[in-house]
């Protein structure tokens, strides 16, 4: 699928599409703008809740990233044709959600400035310090990934480097997963279960995105997806859907049974207003129950059923996150336990969080150069899955 | 160069000629001595440390807070804290605040009480094991201070914190103390009055207590068995906050 293919209004609508993600990126700077001349303090962050609404958007797009990538390898690594053909998009998904994220990341340091610092004092002990090598080496190792797999001469590594791919993605969201549990002290973090659940989370928002994605390309293009392939697709959203649920679940009920985190636990499930509202209507139900109906249930599981499945999979990504980021902060460290504690910084309180416009905007611009990338990447790149080949040499045996 | 050799190892001469070079060398450092000495014992009498000469864990700085003499309402080390540092004295959740009083009320006995918190200079800092770039650091003496250079502002530290003894510098500052760097974009903490210790003198905080007469807040070398602060720790039972996560905190209290 080379550029001249398309017709002009094609052309037009690409360029009408480039324009809006530009504009939405053009956003974004002027959110990380204004807080970086003003400071935080335009944003809705304060000493309590200390990362806000633009993690919630980075953290998404980076374990996004690596989920998206599960389906290349189970093509590259676990050799399934079906997938394997979609490795190149899966690569440009993820070289895009991993962009936006760090760029959201990045821009929303007290000192984006000084992010070579970051490089140039290097903390061992510092497991931010660990992922800025892994994001590095996934960028490295998903470029190495889609030039072995879209160049003929290269086909032979294909395989290896899927390998490395695959055991890097699990270790990069592994490191994520670990950025909270190694915070000891916070009761919302502080479990060995976060990796995992991470990576399992990856899988499901990963390939939520994914096939958001190859839905708009094959729409664009007049296809229709073959049926075979989207039900399997779509059962594999599923298991992901629930397994998640499976390890969410896990994560709350170990905390609900140790005595000292029942009040935490009590307040994100049940009394934080906000907090259960966003856990149980928007990750719960709009995240995980409706998309699992919308594949599982007869008569249903058809394209655009898939389709609204992904799409409520991510918005119950970001309430998920929402709560665990924000509410996990909100709740009052436990600093004198068997006490009850008021001081003028907030101890014993609940911490108050509004986001502001400036971080909507920050966040929204990092969705945008994940959607450019994307957008930009499937039309220079040959990425169009063509099940064809496929579903011919099927049926010939 | 076997001339040499010989000449050194069998010229009977060469020993007298060692002998005056030593002599020379001995007494001129101790002559060096004499003319450093008094003012290294006046140097050693203030407790103080000269510029260039490299911190040493010989010493570990710490504090003792006894939360019986700490009184109820009084905020005067708050106030000192604020005024020796440069900070603003908001207590908006999004001003720093480098110490703060804590009320606390027992929830099975109802006795109430305060004491002032603040970074409690741990032995093994989380904050100093997860900063990114080592902006987060321990001097050897057991101060934990943030390099205002190579802070980045990603709040890690903040979170790692479990004395949520750190804030994030939200807005831009003017007519900051020049002994006290400080930045937009920057975390910041009690730096144990950094910049008066060296100069052998006390914390803000802990003067100030002295002054009100309450004499809650010891300051001192923990690692000196002869400083009032090492004496009173072993003569009286005193406690970290959160000692089961077993960060050997510097600041210790009794009373709770």
């Amino acid at each position: 699928m080379s550029s001249t293919s398309f017709s002009r209004n094609e052309s037009r609508n690409f360029y009408a599409l480039v324009a809006l993600g530009l504009f939405i990126v053009f956003l974004g700077y002027l959110g990380m703008h204004n807080m970086e001349e003003h400071g935080h303090i335009v944003s809705g962050m304060n000493n309590k809740i200390v990362w806000g609404l633009p993690h919630v958007f980075a953290i998404f797009m980076i374990v996004a990233a690596s989920g998206v990538l599960n389906i290349g390898s189970i093509g590259t690594v676990f050799g399934h044709a079906t997938y394997k053909i979609r490795t190149p998009l899966a690569g440009v998904i993820a070289i895009g959600l991993l962009s936006g994220g760090l760029a959201v990341l990045m821009l929303d340091l007290g000192r984006p400035d000084r992010i070579i610092i970051a490089a140039t004092y290097f903390n061992p002990t510092s497991v931010f310090a660990w992922n800025i090598i892994l994001y590095s080496m996934f960028f490295t190792l998903a470029a190495l990934y889609l030039w072995t797999s879209m160049e003929k001469r290269m086909y032979v590594w294909s395989k290896p480097v899927g390998f490395a791919m695959f055991a890097w993605r699990v270790i990069l969201t592994s490191g994520t997963g670990l950025i909270f549990a190694f915070l000891v002290v916070r009761q919302a973090y502080a479990s060995a279960l976060l990796p995992p659940m991470f990576i399992v989370l990856s899988f499901a928002w990963g390939l939520a995105v994914f096939l958001l994605v190859q839905a708009a390309m094959f729409a664009w293009n007049n296809k229709v997806i073959d049926a075979a392939i989207l039900k399997r697709m779509k059962n594999l959203l599923g298991l992901f859907v629930i397994s998640s649920l499976y390890l969410v679940a896990a994560y709350h009920m170990t905390n609900l049974y140790f005595a000292k985190q029942t009040g935490f636990e009590l307040f994100i499930l049940r009394d934080g207003a906000i907090y259960p509202m966003l856990f149980w209507g928007g990750y719960i139900l709009v995240g995980s129950l409706i998309p699992a109906a919308l594949v599982y249930t007869p008569g249903l599981g058809g394209s655009k059923s898939v389709v609204a499945a992904s799409a409520f999979v991510v918005i119950g990504s970001f309430a998920f996150l929402y709560v665990f980021i924000i509410g996990g902060q909100a709740y009052p460290l436990s600093i004198f336990p068997g006490y009850e504690v008021s001081s003028s910084f907030g101890d014993g309180q609940i911490g108050k969080y509004i986001p502001s416009l400036s971080e909507i905007l920050l966040g929204s611009g990092g969705l945008a150069i994940a959607y450019l990338i994307t957008l930009i990447g499937t039309r220079i790149l040959n990425t169009f899955p063509n099940d064809a080949a496929v579903v011919a040499s099927k049926n010939d045996h | 160069m076997n001339d040499v050799k010989l000449d050194t190892k069998t010229n009977p001469d060469s020993k007298p000629n060692l002998d005056r070079r030593e002599f020379l060398s001995k007494s001129s450092i101790g002559l060096a001595g004499l003319a450093i000495a008094p003012g290294m014992l006046l140097f050693d009498m203030a407790h103080g440390r000269p510029q260039g000469e490299a911190v040493s864990n010989k010493v570990r700085w710490g504090m003792l807070i006894d939360n019986n003499q700490c009184e109820t309402g009084c905020n005067d080390c708050v106030t000192a804290c604020n005024t020796e540092n440069g900070l603003s004295g908001g207590t908006k959740p999004t001003d720093s605040q480098w110490i703060r009083k804590v009320q606390l009320k027992d929830t099975f006995t109802g006795h109430i009480s305060s004491l002032p918190m603040m970074c409690q200079h741990c032995e093994q800092p989380p904050c100093v094991d997860v900063c990114p770039t080592q902006a987060s650091f321990k001097r050897a003496d057991g101060i934990v201070l943030v390099d205002k250079h190579i802070c980045i502002g990603c709040r890690y530290c903040v979170m790692a914190c479990p004395y949520q003894a750190r804030s994030f510098v939200h807005e831009v500052l003017t007519d900051q103390k020049t002994e006290v760097p400080r930045g937009k974009g920057t975390v910041e903490s009690c730096t144990l009055c950094v910049h008066r210790v060296d100069k052998g003198e006390t914390t803000a905080c802990a003067e100030a207590c002295t002054k009100a007469g309450h004499n809650a807040i010891l300051f001192g070398d923990l690692n000196d068995p002869d400083s009032a602060i090492s004496k009173r720790i072993r003569s009286v039972a005193s406690t970290q906050i959160r000692a089961d996560l077993g960060l050997n905190t510097g600041v210790r209290y009794e009373g709770i």
